[in-house]
């Protein structure tokens, strides 16, 4: 076949802004960046977060746990004044000092029953998906068992069989209750679920590709292949799954703390903060729920962005 | 289609069995039935002989299975703090639940759908933008918080500034009366409301906003049709489709009942008994609400695939 020669020949003048996109390609990682940041509300999210977490690790610079911690029948239930900026709590402890150090515990309590619940989604959901057949079969069936129970009735159960009996705690010269390992536990083993199913379904698309026919063809064991190739490729549903579950975990912390199951006094956390609100709000106390509440509002709120810029972020494939 | 249901109600057997030895392990282990009989008053043998009735002496498994042969009969057995049969308790539940839940349900789906679709027919308006801010706020928002929130203001602070208020349901009233019905179903209502409608508006509105734009608006409009009648005549019906989802996603959350919003409003409905019974340990009223609302939950989700294909056609079941 033969062809004009003029029609193959380069340009004459290169555009150079072109060139220099080539020059200088994008990493994912980049790319990801740049559309996170033109969402706006994630970009505000992510301040927001930024500003709580700095609120709550600072303050402990200005209030000590032993404050927080500390009764003082006389002043009890006092209304928001100067001395006591969100009043006082019915033990006559210092709300904003609680505040502080419950977001501390919500905090962390939010973040490792995530971790937990990474584990043991991508564990389950890897293997489910990978292997399929009846490892496949019984693995969801037990997920689907698992998302049958409302997760409160759930939640329930589980507190009550690692609440009985809770000694405390030494970490970093500060002293827990045990309770709040409970809740990371109750929370992390009931908020797997989707992230196992999330996990299985790319991984079962995933394993049909060439490139993991490849490296089947080249020995690589079915561990390297789940946790080197098919994993890092799921990455980015994760992570969004993990950011709302964050949202997610913090809410079902302050929900038994709330009902009396989870961290337990003189720890504070954002739930227990509130859990004798019910008994109080005849007396016109409003400070004891509005203030923790707010906080776990806007926690979830700014997550929730977090979490929506990043699924845009990470899945332009994806229409929302 | 006959095979599909039976496989699906197959696998949900299967489901179930999981569900129950689980729970029924869980529950057996996280608290000692017979703790309530150590206060000292007890004899040893006197403990040995409730331990033997209860059949408490016996290994786990076949605790499991005779528990399980009897539940699958209806009798639950009875329950251990007040020794009533544990299917009276529930049966004396169920209808107060129903009455919270059903009636919150409707004001669900009602609002949802018409704010829903109404937002998705004037995209991007005041209206719209307005509703998408607040929807998303509400679905941020803890369902204690608003709880407590309308119960302060209606019920305590509209007492205080003598204006006529609302119960906080923590009083002593009668189920019966349909004036005291109504008065202190409102707040709980509105409460679980809020959280709901927040979330489900989003939905139908998404869902609204996909249908409108298909090829058979487009010629429904082309062929001069006023948009009333596109609106309400032709996206209107299959934009309601969710709406069979979201009922079927609910259904067994209408005999669960709403822990929290049970507990703030003092509602006796079956989440506050379960939370109840389940700190006192009573498993024979904890593993008959935990069979119950989990077979609901299998039983509405078949009912909600099967209820799809059957109104829209488009849908095949595999």
């Amino acid at each position: 076949m033969t062809q004009a020669p003029d029609t193959i020949k380069p340009p004459l003048t290169l555009n150079t802004a072109a060139a220099e996109g080539l020059a200088a390609p994008h990493s994912p990682g980049q790319l990801a960046w740049r559309r996170f940041k033109r969402h706006r509300m994630a970009v505000f999210g992510g301040f927001g977060l930024i500003v709580l977490v700095v609120f709550i690790i600072t303050g402990s610079f200005f209030y000590t746990e032993k404050y927080a911690n500390f009764n003082a029948p006389a002043r009890r239930l006092e209304a928001p004044s100067p001395d006591h900026y969100f009043g006082t709590d019915s033990t006559g402890r210092d709300l904003f000092a609680r505040i502080i150090y419950g977001g501390q515990i919500s905090l962390f309590i939010g973040i490792l029953s995530v971790a937990l619940a990474l584990l043991l989604g991508i564990t389950i959901g890897g293997l489910a998906g990978y292997y399929g057949g009846w490892v496949d079969a019984i693995l969801m069936r037990f997920t689907e068992a698992a998302l049958s129970i409302p997760s409160l009735f759930l939640l329930i159960i589980l507190g009550k069989l690692f609440g009985s009996e809770i000694p405390t705690l030494k970490l970093l010269g500060r002293t827990f209750s045990g309770s709040v390992i409970v809740v990371i536990l109750v929370i992390g083993l009931t908020s797997w679920m989707y992230l196992a199913r999330i996990v299985r379904a790319n991984i079962l698309s995933l394993r049909e590709m060439d490139y993991i026919a490849a490296s089947r063809a080249l020995g690589v064991s079915n561990f390297r292949i789940i946790v080197q190739h098919l994993i890092p490729n799921t990455i980015a549903p994760i992570i969004v799954a993990a950011t709302l579950g964050l949202a997610n975990a913090i809410i079902l912390e302050a929900y038994v703390s709330f009902l009396g199951l989870g961290v337990q006094p003189p720890t504070a956390s954002w739930g227990n903060l509130m859990d004798q609100s019910i008994s109080l709000i005849q007396r016109g106390v409003w400070w004891m729920w509005v203030f923790p509440s707010l906080f776990i509002v806007l926690t979830i709120l700014f997550t929730n962005f977090v979490g929506d810029g990043l699924r845009d972020a990470l899945d332009p494939r994806r229409k929302v | 289609m006959t095979t599909y249901i039976i496989r699906r109600l197959i696998q949900g057997i299967f489901i179930l069995m999981i569900i129950t030895t689980v729970s029924f392990g869980l529950t057996r282990l996280s608290s000692d039935p017979m703790a309530q009989y150590t206060l000292g008053r007890v004899s040893a043998a006197d403990r040995e002989r409730i331990r033997k009735n209860l059949g408490l002496d016996q290994p786990l498994p076949v605790q499991y299975f005779r528990w399980l042969s009897l539940a699958v009969r209806g009798d639950f057995g009875y329950s251990i703090t007040n020794r009533l049969p544990v299917s009276e308790l529930i049966m004396q539940r169920i209808p107060q639940t129903l009455v919270l839940m059903v009636t919150a349900e409707v004001v669900i789906i009602v609002l949802s759908a018409l704010l829903g679709i109404y937002s998705a027919v004037k995209q991007y308006s005041l209206f719209d933008n307005v509703l998408t801010g607040l929807s998303f706020i509400g679905f941020s928002l803890p369902i204690f918080f608003i709880a407590l929130t309308l119960m302060f203001i209606f019920a305590v602070q509209f007492k205080v500034w003598g204006l006529p208020y609302l119960p906080t349901g923590a009083d002593v009233w009668d189920f019966k009366d349909p004036y005291e019905l109504v008065i202190h179903l409102i707040l709980p209502v509105a409460s679980l409301a809020i959280i709901q409608v927040a979330g489900y508006t989003r939905y139908l509105r998404s869902s609204m906003l996909e249908v409108l734009s298909q090829d058979y608006i487009r010629t429904a409009r082309a062929k001069g049709l006023v948009e009333r009648a596109v609106v309400v005549r032709h996206a209107l019906r299959n934009a309601a489709l969710p709406l069979v989802t979201l009922i079927g996603l609910d259904a067994p959350a209408l005999l669960a009942g709403a822990i929290v919003t049970e507990t703030v409003y003092s509602w006796p409905g079956m989440g506050r008994l379960f939370w109840q019974q389940a700190g006192r340990g009573d498993y024979p009223t904890v593993m008959a609400i935990l069979l119950i609302v989990s077979t609901a939950v299998v039983f509405f989700q078949i009912v909600t695939d099967v209820a799809y294909t059957m109104i829209d056609p488009r849908i095949r079941l595999s």
